[in-house]
């Protein structure tokens, strides 16, 4: 079992059509097969353990993905844009390995291993002669390694095995289940497992994949109106800036005349946007997808005709939905547990726990699966009386005061809703007399004001006193990384350095 | 022995399998001829000919035994002397 089956098959089906496009060129499946078993012949004849990519989105990624599926070496893809400093002890970490860098100041020379530069890859395996290598099929053997941003320090190695992400697409993927016109734009990074989840289900859906390597929303739309893009996977801060770009500029919603399918994930989604991106788009079909790196990406999904219900009904609690993350895919058990361990009821908050066969849990280091397979996400979260989830934040991102767990999102959920107030974060402030406090940072509707007695009163009347904010910091935008999460890290920074 | 994973070949057409799910023994034909990971091409059964398709998921009754057609061919997939029927996917919203 091996993730490059796929790419096999859609060479196998219908090896002419075109399977990727970037900067204007096109490739075959045909021509990707052959250049992934090029690039395996290669890494199985070098002497690594590990096979990493360090470059933004381009026709490397599902090259050497494959490739390095092919011949039965984790495929380690690194952040293209971490520094140095954060870059080194990765390294070191899969030594050694076949290492291809795009063009990045530094030196990232190693004593073992093989290091070359995207290009000269590229060269190599595009052309030449046909290359044949037995593949590994051992269901066990890590496809995937990722290191995942932690809260705390050192970075920890996801791992994803073969099982875990054939059995994902399998489940969830109609082979050539896309048309020959249907285009999806990636445009998240590629070492994120959103970015290597939508290589791998396009190729086996048979859909064509035009990559974006450096998110810009105009670029994002003139593209998509070029390569009439048919489907998009975008975070919630893509689409916030892509409605911007509709708003501000002279790119008309009617431009994007192919788009049939927007799917959205990877951070919360403020109800507003949702609402507005609905509006500009009735005829397009919406998915919110939720899912970790340890669960091999999606494991709930607020589908197309859940979007259409909610945003139209007049029932509350039906049009929050459009907040909830939706309902579990078939193959996934989920369940809310308190801090014992007990599993809790309906609107009963706790820790979101999951099992299925897509699910990894496992890490370099060790598995975090309990003893009956169930994985601990580390994320809050409830169901309502009809199975959709909500998400209350990462349980570390809880505020304790004065021995209350506060969730962060019901206050930033709050405020997002406010016309004045484009966006905001609460974090805990450590404070003597409760332990921590709410510190919020807000960002402003641009053209708009508010100030910081009325966020309070805000605050107090539809939400308890305990809520309401200590200290408040306006600020021009919030932190995100790249691939759309909120930095709450740094802006507990902000308060900590204030607070000293 | 059908182990998932276990990727194995038609002796009567071009067809090839892998397994996803596996149940107590191996008895998976085609065009009435035993799969395996190299055989000997031989004709099949004209009566068990209808062919199977790239990318089709085909499962017994009982849903214990379930493989993915990797390659297309002309005969028909059997086990214990049972054709496979062809599973549909849920079919879910494309989300990635």
């Amino acid at each position: 079992m091996n993730i490059a089956l796929f790419l096999q098959m859609a060479a196998e089906a219908c090896p002419d059509r075109r399977a990727l496009t970037y900067e204007g060129e096109h490739y075959t499946y045909a021509a990707l097969y052959a250049a992934a078993k090029r690039a395996a012949y290669r890494f199985s004849t070098a002497n690594c353990k590990y096979v990493s990519l360090i470059d933004v989105s381009s026709p490397a990624v599902p090259i050497v993905l494959m490739g390095a599926a092919m011949a039965g070496i984790p495929y380690v893809p690194i952040n293209y844009r971490l520094s140095e400093e954060q870059i080194q002890p990765l390294l070191e970490r899969i030594e050694p390995a076949y290492m291809i860098l795009g063009s990045k100041e530094g030196d990232y020379s190693r004593d073992n291993g093989v290091t070359q530069n995207t290009k000269d890859f590229m060269n190599e395996v595009l052309t030449g002669e046909e290359m044949e290598v037995k593949w590994n099929e051992d269901p066990t053997a890590i496809a995937v390694q990722l290191f995942t941003s932690g809260t705390t320090g050192v970075p920890k190695a996801a791992i994803l095995r073969h099982e875990h992400l054939v059995s994902y697409i399998l489940g969830s993927v109609d082979f050539m289940g896309a048309e020959e016109h249907e285009a999806t734009l990636v445009s998240v990074p590629p070492y994120h497992i959103a970015g290597i989840s939508a290589v791998m289900s396009s190729i086996y859906a048979c859909r064509r994949i035009v990559q974006l390597a450096n998110f810009d929303p105009a670029e994002w739309l003139r593209l998509c109106a070029k390569e009439s893009v048919t489907n998009v996977f975008v975070v919630p801060t893509m689409l916030t800036r892509i409605i911007e770009e509709l708003r501000f500029s002279d790119f008309e919603p009617s431009d994007l005349k192919s788009l049939a399918s927007i799917a959205y994930g990877g951070g919360k989604m403020p109800v507003p946007v949702i609402e507005q991106a609905l509006k500009l788009y009735p005829n397009v079909n919406f998915t919110n997808a939720y899912g970790l790196t340890e669960t091999s990406s999606t494991i709930t999904l607020l589908d197309p005709d859940d979007h259409r219900t909610a945003i139209d009904h007049d029932d509350a609690a039906i049009h929050s939905r459009l907040g909830s993350v939706g309902k579990p895919l078939p193959s996934v058990e989920l369940e809310i547990r308190d801090d014992e361990g007990k599993q809790l009821g309906p609107w009963e908050s706790g820790e979101i726990y999951v099992r299925g066969p897509q699910v990894s849990g496992e890490y370099e280091e060790r598995s975090v699966l309990d003893d009956d397979g169930w994985f601990p996400t580390r994320d809050a979260g409830y169901l309502d009386d009809h199975g959709y989830l909500y998400l209350s934040g990462r349980a570390d991102d809880v505020i304790v005061r004065g021995g209350e767990n506060l969730s962060p999102g019901e206050i930033e959920d709050l405020l997002h809703r406010h016309p004045a107030i484009a966006d905001a974060a609460a974090v805990g402030m450590p404070s003597e007399e409760w332990g921590e406090v709410v510190a919020l940072a807000v960002v402003k509707t641009k053209g708009q004001e508010i100030t910081e007695d009325e966020i309070r009163q805000h605050v107090r009347e539809h939400l308890r006193s305990s809520r309401v904010p200590e200290v408040i910091h306006f600020t021009s935008e919030l932190p995100y990384n790249e691939t759309g999460k909120l930095l709450r890290r740094v802006v507990s920074e902000w308060f900590r350095i204030e607070g000293d | 022995m059908l182990k998932p994973g276990l990727r194995l070949k038609s002796a009567v057409c071009d067809a090839e399998i892998m397994v996803i799910k596996a149940s107590e023994g191996d008895d998976l034909t085609c065009g009435d001829v035993a799969m395996a990971e190299a055989p000997d091409k031989v004709d099949g059964d004209p009566e068990k000919m209808n062919g199977c398709l790239i990318g089709k998921r085909y499962v017994n009754e009982a849903e214990t035994v379930e493989v993915l057609c990797v390659k297309s061919g002309d005969g028909s997939i059997y086990y214990n002397g049972a054709e496979l029927m062809t599973k549909d996917t849920k079919k879910l919203p494309s989300s990635d």
